[in-house]
């Protein structure tokens, strides 16, 4: 019994450990052909099979199979990290005020006074609007600076040195070869729809203080313009008017004028001097102090960079 | 009552840096004409702010004042404040700034070409005017707003070196701090819901009458933990510390610098603002995060030192001992006292003028070595560029705390802050092993540059420029300043945190 | 609290979307996939911010004419404006961002061919450890010299 039991355990390391490293001459035996006498076999001086250890074969094993089961660990362990925040998010959300009630602390003299005063003290008649650019301004001047950062990087790393860089890995990005020419449907289409984007662009700029809008969605608006133009009439048209010169140019000067005229009314009202700027009626065109300006210099700052953002990543060039 | 312009100066240094901003771009190239006018104006800055700070000590009773942006009182419009621990960051910030440029300028022009350096200089004065921001801020919303600037104009510096790496550690390092901000903006949102208010003090007395009433208890926990958890990853504390290796090691020497000397300390501020204005201390320790962020901090101390120790890479070992660094400075948050937060601000000071002047020598050496970065290379070139070198030992010094160097400074005050504390003995114990392990490694390194290499020979030997060796001893002689007459600062400090 | 959830419905849609977002930035190994992950996230904070801002029965912020050359300025009327203001400036920073990352996605894609971070990592160390071997073979040469 014991014997047996020394035999199977004498196995079994066996079967773990391999049957020792592998010798240098080790010559793995060919199947002979069956033909030939035993007398004429080759006759290796050191043959035999080398048996894997355990170590081996788990690593062949793991070379198989460890990318699929890492790939299933790594999914599980992400659904259990999603699961915990959202509950832990959820408990929370239980716990906060109830929806739309109005008396959740959210609903206090702040809000009162934006609402109730906010129509003279701005002169805006979007309440929105005179509390982004005048009430809370500073914010929005950072917003801003936020976009020109993110502008700066983007001409930064996709800009220029692009043309000289070295050439590795270069991804396969297709242009067109077509003849513009030929697009009679989106010329046409965009011959009579570019003049509408651009005037619903102005108009929603310029109406920002009055209703919904305002630079920001009305930029956008008129980046759509630059867009389809560059689509249907070829970037080259456009590029002879709005380049990396032109778009570096008009950003800097509107974000200037932005920064001056707001730092005069940030200047101005902490050191509780007059203020020379008109509020006007509310609901004119005219009015709302420095708000109409405002909005058409972040107007122009966000179409010329929506429009860079989307020259620089279709044809990495402006 | 303080005169016209010391009251000002918050505004004022934030526009004008922004105002640079959107200059530069404009100027033309010739004779670096942009960066040479950025270092200008964030000098300026660091001058403004230390006139503020004059007045402001100087001004009688009321150490602090609120500057409303715009024609409106305070929880209507935004606010910025500044008290004395403003004015003393915000100089430390803008002067560490300054140097870090001024010492790697020659190595800026080797790293990078003339284009990318315009918007470099873009970059970096939105950054000092984002720093700037976070530090006046009294609106927890724009503080969030300016965070975000931080965030991507961090990522763009370290990308403005060409090359694969920066590339991949700029994206590691961006993704973790989308994270961050997304948890940041979040937990901004949860706090307005609860209190109504974006402004820190209306906030904090929001919440104390929460806290009297017993309501949302948990909603104001979660919110807790995700901000501290969103302005940890973007402070690198340690298990949220693995982005910052690759970025700060693959980046040119002035984006290190400025990267691990200041950006970090920015949000780092705006944790302890957030933390002693919005929350207050008693809350903080009612809702059990003090512990975790102690915890936190001595974890950090002992692993980033253990992993510096693995570096070969010497501007990847430095990046590592930042981390330990940071964690010091969560130990002090962690403490929950005036005088541990004291000593936390002590300690970004010092942290912010001894990591951008290692940084700088770590640059210098490795140019005299013919731009290689692998510890065993920069074998002798202590006597190729002895003020580099100078600037390393002192470095090393000081982070190990020896005394009279800057960092002893600020380990005795956190060590002198944590009595108080009833786990002291871990403080201490880990204060001590901390120590020797930075010992561990800036010691090897020591040695290697004042090893006489006699096989070698090293045939560029090129001079550091005159702005190099000016910048070098700026920093030298602030590191001694810090470390042997830091009382005086001390106090102005503590005092700060007490108006706080 | 499942009631309280239901009654909250809107901010609880908010925070699930939160979460999926955030958990695809964090461990998605798609560049592409992860900042699709991000813009979910934003977007479910906007939601989220435009539940706060919303108060039962009232209007959208923008003064109504009483019909008589005046407005109607009561504050019963009109729902809170703050969140409008901060969902604003959120869309923006999310644009930037979004921009900013995937122009480094392009770059990263440019240098090693690939949109994950982790076979970039692969790719880059190869490249070092060629590199090292190179500059180790001319150091030796140099010596050998």
């Amino acid at each position: 019994m014991n014997k047996e039991l020394k035999l199977i355990w004498k196995k079994f390391f066996n079967w773990v450990l391999g049957n020792g490293p592998r010798p240098e001459n080790e010559v793995i035996p060919v199947e002979p052909p069956p033909d030939l006498p035993f007398s004429q076999r080759p006759n290796d001086k050191y043959s035999r099979f080398h048996e894997a250890t355990l170590k081996e074969r788990y690593n062949q094993w793991l070379e198989i199979h460890g990318l699929h089961i890492f790939s299933i660990l790594y999914s599980a362990l992400s659904i259990l990290t999603c699961v915990v925040i959202v509950c832990l998010l959820l408990a929370t959300v239980a716990e906060l005020p109830p929806f739309g009630h109005e008396r959740n602390p959210a609903n206090n003299e702040v809000i009162r006074r934006y609402v109730e005063h906010g129509g003279h003290e701005t002169g805006a008649q979007n309440i929105v609007a005179g509390l982004i650019l005048d009430y809370r301004a500073f914010d929005t001047f950072g917003e801003s600076s936020v976009l020109f950062t993110a502008a700066c990087s983007v001409l930064m790393m996709l800009g220029k040195s692009r043309r000289n860089r070295i050439k590795t890995h270069q991804p396969k990005l297709k242009i067109p070869a077509h003849n513009l020419n030929d697009e009679p449907i989106l010329r046409g289409i965009a011959s009579f729809s570019i003049p509408a984007i651009l005037m619903l662009g102005c108009v929603v700029v310029i109406n920002g203080h009055l209703t919904p809008g305002g630079g920001f969605s009305g930029g956008a608006i008129l980046s759509t313009a630059l867009i389809l133009a560059a689509n249907a009439y070829g970037s080259q048209r456009v590029h002879q008017f709005f380049n990396e010169r032109t778009f570096v140019i008009l950003s800097s000067t509107a974000l200037m004028i932005y920064a001056l005229s707001k730092g005069y009314s940030f200047f101005t009202g902490a050191n509780l001097f007059h203020s020379i700027i008109p509020k006007g009626t509310v609901g004119n065109i005219l009015s709302a102090g420095l708000i109409l300006p405002l909005n058409i210099c972040v107007g122009l700052i966000v179409a010329g960079t929506l429009y860079t953002f989307y020259s620089l990543f279709n044809k990495g060039d402006l | 009552m303080i005169n016209l312009l010391a009251f000002n100066i918050p505004f004022i240094s934030i526009f004008v840096l922004m105002i640079t901003a959107f200059i530069t771009p404009l100027l033309p190239l010739k004779k670096r004409l942009p960066e040479k006018f950025s270092c200008c104006v964030i000098g300026f800055t660091a001058i403004l702010s230390l006139y503020l700070l004059y007045s402001l000590t100087n001004s009688g009773q009321s150490l602090t004042f609120n500057f409303p942006m715009g024609h409106f009182p305070a929880p209507w419009g935004n606010e910025l404040r500044a008290g004395p621990l403003e004015a003393v960051l915000s100089f430390f910030f803008c002067a560490a700034m300054f140097l870090s440029l001024t010492g790697n300028f020659s190595s800026t022009a080797e790293d990078i070409s003339p284009a990318r350096r315009q918007i470099f200089c873009v970059l970096v004065n939105l950054l000092t005017a984002s720093l700037l921001a976070l530090t006046y801020t009294n609106d927890l919303f724009t503080a969030y707003v300016f965070i975000e600037i931080n965030t991507i104009a961090a990522c763009a510096i370290v990308v403005v070196k060409e090359g694969a790496s920066t590339v991949r550690a700029a994206l590691r390092y961006l993704i973790m701090s989308l994270v961050g901000s997304g948890l940041v903006m979040i937990a901004i949102c949860l706090l307005y819901d609860l209190t109504g208010h974006l402004l820190m003090q209306n906030m904090h007395g929001a919440i104390k009458v929460l806290m009297i009433t017993k309501e949302y208890t948990m909603p104001l926990t979660v919110s807790l933990a995700l901000i501290t958890v969103g302005l940890g990853i973007k402070s690198a504390l340690y298990p949220f510390a693995s982005w910052l290796p690759d970025a700060h090691g693959t980046s040119t020497n002035a984006s290190s610098a400025i990267l691990s000397g200041l950006v970090l300390k920015g949000h780092i501020f705006a944790l302890i603002k957030i933390y002693y204005r919005v929350f207050g201390l008693d809350v903080i320790h009612f809702l059990r995060m003090d512990t975790v962020i102690f915890i936190l901090g001595i974890i950090a101390m002992i692993m980033g030192s253990i992993h510096a120790l693995k570096q070969s890479n010497i501007k990847r070992m430095i990046a590592w001992s930042s981390v330990a660094q940071v964690g010091y400075i969560f130990l002090g948050i962690g403490l929950n006292t005036a005088a541990g937060i004291a000593a936390a601000c002590l300690h970004i000071i010092v942290h912010a003028c001894v990591k951008p002047m290692l940084f700088t020598a770590a640059g210098g050496l490795s140019t005299a070595a013919g731009h290689k970065k692998n510890l065993h290379a920069l074998m002798g070139t202590f006597y190729i560029n002895r003020w580099a070198g100078l600037g390393l030992i002192a470095g090393a010094c000081s982070m190990m705390g020896i005394p009279a160097f800057a960092g002893f400074a600020s380990k005795l005050s956190l060590t002198l802050a944590s009595f108080d504390n009833p786990f002291i003995v871990w403080a201490l114990a880990a204060l001590a092993a901390s120590s020797v392990l930075n010992a561990l490694y800036y010691v090897p390194a020591v040695i290697v540059i004042l090893t006489k290499n006699k096989d070698a020979v090293l045939e560029t030997h090129e001079q550091p420029t005159l702005l190099y060796k000016i910048s070098m001893f700026v920093f030298l002689a602030l590191n001694f300043y810090l470390g042997l007459f830091c009382m005086p600062l001390l106090r102005l400090i503590t005092r700060g945190v007490n108006v706080l | 609290m499942l009631s309280k959830l239901f009654l909250n419905h809107y901010e609880a849609v908010a925070v699930i979307l939160f979460g999926i977002g955030m958990t695809n930035l964090l461990l998605q190994r798609n560049l592409i996939k992860k900042i699709i992950g991000l813009n979910i996230m934003d977007t479910a904070v906007y939601l989220f911010l435009a539940a706060k801002g919303y108060v039962a029965g009232r209007e959208a912020p923008i003064l109504i004419e009483d019909g008589a050359g005046g407005w109607l300025t009561s504050s019963a009327l009109y729902v809170n404006p703050v969140p409008a203001g901060l969902v604003l400036t959120g869309i923006v920073v999310s644009v930037s961002v979004t921009a900013f990352s995937l122009s480094l996605a392009l770059k990263l894609y440019e240098n090693y061919g690939t949109l994950n971070i982790d076979e970039a990592l692969l790719k880059m160390t190869e490249e070092q450890v060629e590199l090292e071997t190179r500059i180790e073979q001319a150091e030796e040469d140099v010596l050998g010299d």
